[in-house]
């Protein structure tokens, strides 16, 4: 699944602070490969790092987040 | 003869762009509240309110730059450059002038905050973010005192209405956090609410 | 109440030296508790203890906690020595050190026992990782039970009296909830704020009370740290399994209603602390699991054998279920209670908890409609790792397990008919629900 040039370092995860999380769902609606909400509006986000391809868009979920609660954090 | 009319499409320059930036000022105040309530308008997803809420106070500080520009660059009336950032200050009509300055400061303050936000502490930008209910009936203020324009007619009606739907949805903004489930009782809410065999769309306290 | 050992104590002005008194007798127990179920006062824990073993200088006592391998008794049996090394580092400014005595966990009451019985060893043991990570900020949190608060007043004063504390020690209210001990809880409450669970990153060891780093050890962890300090790490060991040393206290609940707490030392079969078979036993607290009767009665208290099966020693809570009880009842109340103890900060917490304690209510009734347990399962997924502490974890692990022990119940509940004979509540819950704002500070 390389052919796409996915460099497996330097790969972002997303994460969400619950707390500050208050449904608003826009982080689904701008990235819905990735990110679906729960029966209850809140985000179920992957496991797995976000692909490059992806990145520039889960940036804008992050920036378009009302609640500031998505973040795109380096994996450890 | 070529300079009256100079000076007077610059005057004109300035109140037309000073009513569009009230107009927007308010559209972007209830588009705000609109955000927050996580409201929706009919056939738009949340981006889009919230692009729009965006995209729409850029196109406001659009205009009131206009607005102050044309004004400053006016020679009719005398409106130094400082007055517009410092309050009270311009030779004509300094108290007027001056809560439209204060509402400027506010309005950078809100812009630039917004602009570098995913580098503030979320309270940081809140608490500056609510600023914004200060800034809107400063001015309003500003604008029907400024300029007996907005004072008859048809764009006292469109004064009227904007004032009406800001504070229409300010009002409603009160009442829904008012009705919004205190963080200790949620649970608890949640537990009365969904009693019973869960029903295909239960409620709960959101 | 404690296990009695049968030894004579130390006389009076004898020193506590390696031949002579080393607590826990020729048994190895008891070490925390007296002998006698009655309060140590200073002069007494002076007499049998000593004063507190300085070391005159950071770090150097943690070498002796690993080598010990005490881990900590508030549930996640972390290895000491790592957070006391964590927070010995040096680089910035001074950290803080929290004794957490709050115990939110209502099946639990080993810290409050030892808080009463045993004070001194808890705040000698305070002091001590306080120098060993080099802190003069020290706290105490307890819950505001009136008699326990004033106690620990009084001995904190008389201490400070006697100069025996390196550290003026600050008694922070701890409010009566499930969360209040939770860490970040404890950092917001201790930073003056109300005990609500924070988001992390960043832990309380990076920035806890009033953004400092802290470090919060369970009461019972800075009572043996206290003993380390005087008799050493093969003293520590010589009770307890290799991997899992040591003493530990233990809240019983036995089928006929007695409550106790005792002291035992891990790897003791759970089965001579449960007197007598139970149809089934709750291991370590309401976010611990249930365990069949019979599977328990062959155990020993030991996370190696507990981990395998899905449960844990945790906070040392074993609660022997009767055979006149309902097993789905009495979690249906206890998940109702986590509910209720929800934050209400997280959205997948307080919609997910309160859905699944009306779905198990409604397994613990009669022929409960058929999609009840597949919405609690899918509710259960929905909810474990999604809010900012281990609230809904804990309660999701309760719940599985109790639809795995249970399961034959829950086929009985099915076809209209409960093997339970009696309605009574078993597991000890609180009367009062949270309200509003400050039923959380």
């Amino acid at each position: 699944m390389t052919k796409t040039g996915d460099d497996m370092s330097k790969h972002k995860q997303l994460r969400v602070n619950p707390i500050d999380c208050a449904g608003h769902g826009l982080c689904a609606e701008l990235l819905p490969e990735l990110i679906t909400l729960d029966e209850w509006g809140y985000p179920l986000l992957p496991r797995e790092p976000v692909p490059h391809r992806l990145e520039r868009q889960a940036r804008r979920a992050v920036t378009d987040c009302p609640a500031l609660a998505l973040a795109l954090s380096e994996v450890p | 003869m070529s300079a009256i009319t100079h000076t007077t499409a610059l005057w004109y320059a300035s109140r037309a762009t000073g009513v569009v930036s009230l107009l927007l000022l308010s559209l972007v105040v209830i588009l705000g509240i609109l955000v927050n309530r996580q409201g929706r308008l009919p056939g738009l997803p949340s981006f889009a309110i919230t692009g729009l809420h965006r995209t729409v106070s850029l196109l406001a500080v659009l205009f009131v730059a206009l607005h102050v520009a044309t004004a400053v660059i006016d020679p009719f009336v005398s409106i130094g450059v400082a007055a517009v950032v410092i309050p009270f200050v311009s030779a004509y009509k300094p108290l007027w002038l001056g809560l439209g300055a204060v509402s400027l400061d506010l309005v950078a303050a809100l812009i630039v905050t917004s602009l570098v936000r995913a580098h503030l502490s979320r309270r940081a930008w809140r608490g500056i973010h609510w600023l914004a209910y200060a800034a809107w009936p400063l001015a309003l203020v500003h604008s029907f005192m400024s300029s007996p324009d907005l004072r008859s007619g048809g764009f006292l009606v469109l004064t009227a209405g904007c004032t009406l739907a800001v504070a229409g949805a300010a009002v409603w903004r009160l009442a829904s956090g008012a009705r919004e489930v205190p963080r200790a009782e949620r649970a608890a809410v949640t537990l009365m609410r969904t009693r019973g065999p869960a029903r295909a769309s239960d409620g709960g306290a959101r | 109440m404690t296990h009695n050992a049968t030894l004579p104590l130390p006389g009076p002005g004898q020193r506590p030296a390696a031949e002579g008194a080393i607590p826990g007798g020729r048994r190895g127990l008891p070490r925390l508790m007296p002998v006698q179920p009655v309060p140590v006062g200073l002069g007494e824990h002076l007499e049998r203890f000593g004063p507190p073993p300085y070391r005159d200088a950071p770090r150097k006592l943690i070498g002796e906690v690993e080598a010990a391998g005490l881990t900590g008794r508030g549930g996640a049996a972390f290895p000491t020595h790592r957070k006391l090394a964590a927070m010995a580092t040096g680089l910035g400014p001074a950290p803080v050190v929290i004794g957490n005595g709050a115990e939110g966990e209502p099946a639990s009451n080993k810290d409050k026992s030892l808080l009463w019985f045993s004070p001194h060893l808890v705040l000698d043991g305070l002091q001590l990782a306080a120098e060993a990570v080099g802190s003069v900020t020290v706290g105490l949190y307890v819950h505001r039970n009136s008699q326990l608060y004033d106690r620990l007043v009084a001995a904190i004063a008389e201490r400070a009296a006697a100069g025996l504390d390196a550290a003026g020690v600050e008694l922070i209210d701890a409010p009566p909830r499930f969360l209040a001990g939770e860490e970040s809880a404890l950092a917001s409450r201790a930073s003056g704020g109300l005990a609500l669970p924070r988001f992390k990153p960043p832990r309380a060891s990076q920035r806890g009370v009033a953004g400092r780093r802290t470090l919060v050890q369970n009461v019972e962890t800075l009572a043996h740290l206290a003993l380390i300090a005087r008799y050493g790490p093969g003293w520590f060991r010589s009770v307890g399994t290799p991997d899992e040393p040591g003493s530990m206290l233990a809240t019983l609940h036995q089928a006929d209603g007695a409550m106790s707490v005792v002291e035992t030392t891990l790897g003791t079969p759970i089965a001579d602390l449960l007197r007598r078979p139970a149809q089934a036993v709750l291991v370590g607290g309401y976010h611990g699991a249930w365990l069949p009767g019979e599977q328990a009665e062959v155990l020993p208290l030991a996370n190696a054998a507990l981990r395998p099966l899905g449960a844990a020693v945790g906070a040392g809570v074993l609660a022997a279920l009767p055979a006149d009880r309902c097993g789905l009842a009495e979690t249906a109340r206890v998940v109702r209670y986590l509910a209720l103890e929800s934050a209400g900060q997280c959205g997948p917490c307080f919609n997910g908890l309160p859905r699944m304690a009306g779905a198990l209510a409604e397994l613990a009734g009669l022929r409960p409609a058929p999609q009840v347990q597949a919405d609690l399962e899918r509710w259960s997924g929905l909810v474990a790792g999604r809010g900012a502490c281990h609230h809904p974890d804990g309660t999701v692990r309760l719940v599985r397990s109790a639809l795995r022990v249970f399961a034959a119940e829950i086929g009985h509940h099915a076809h209209g008919y409960c093997t339970g004979t009696s309605s009574r509540p078993f597991l000890p819950l609180p009367a009062e629900a949270a309200i509003d704002d400050e039923d959380w500070r």
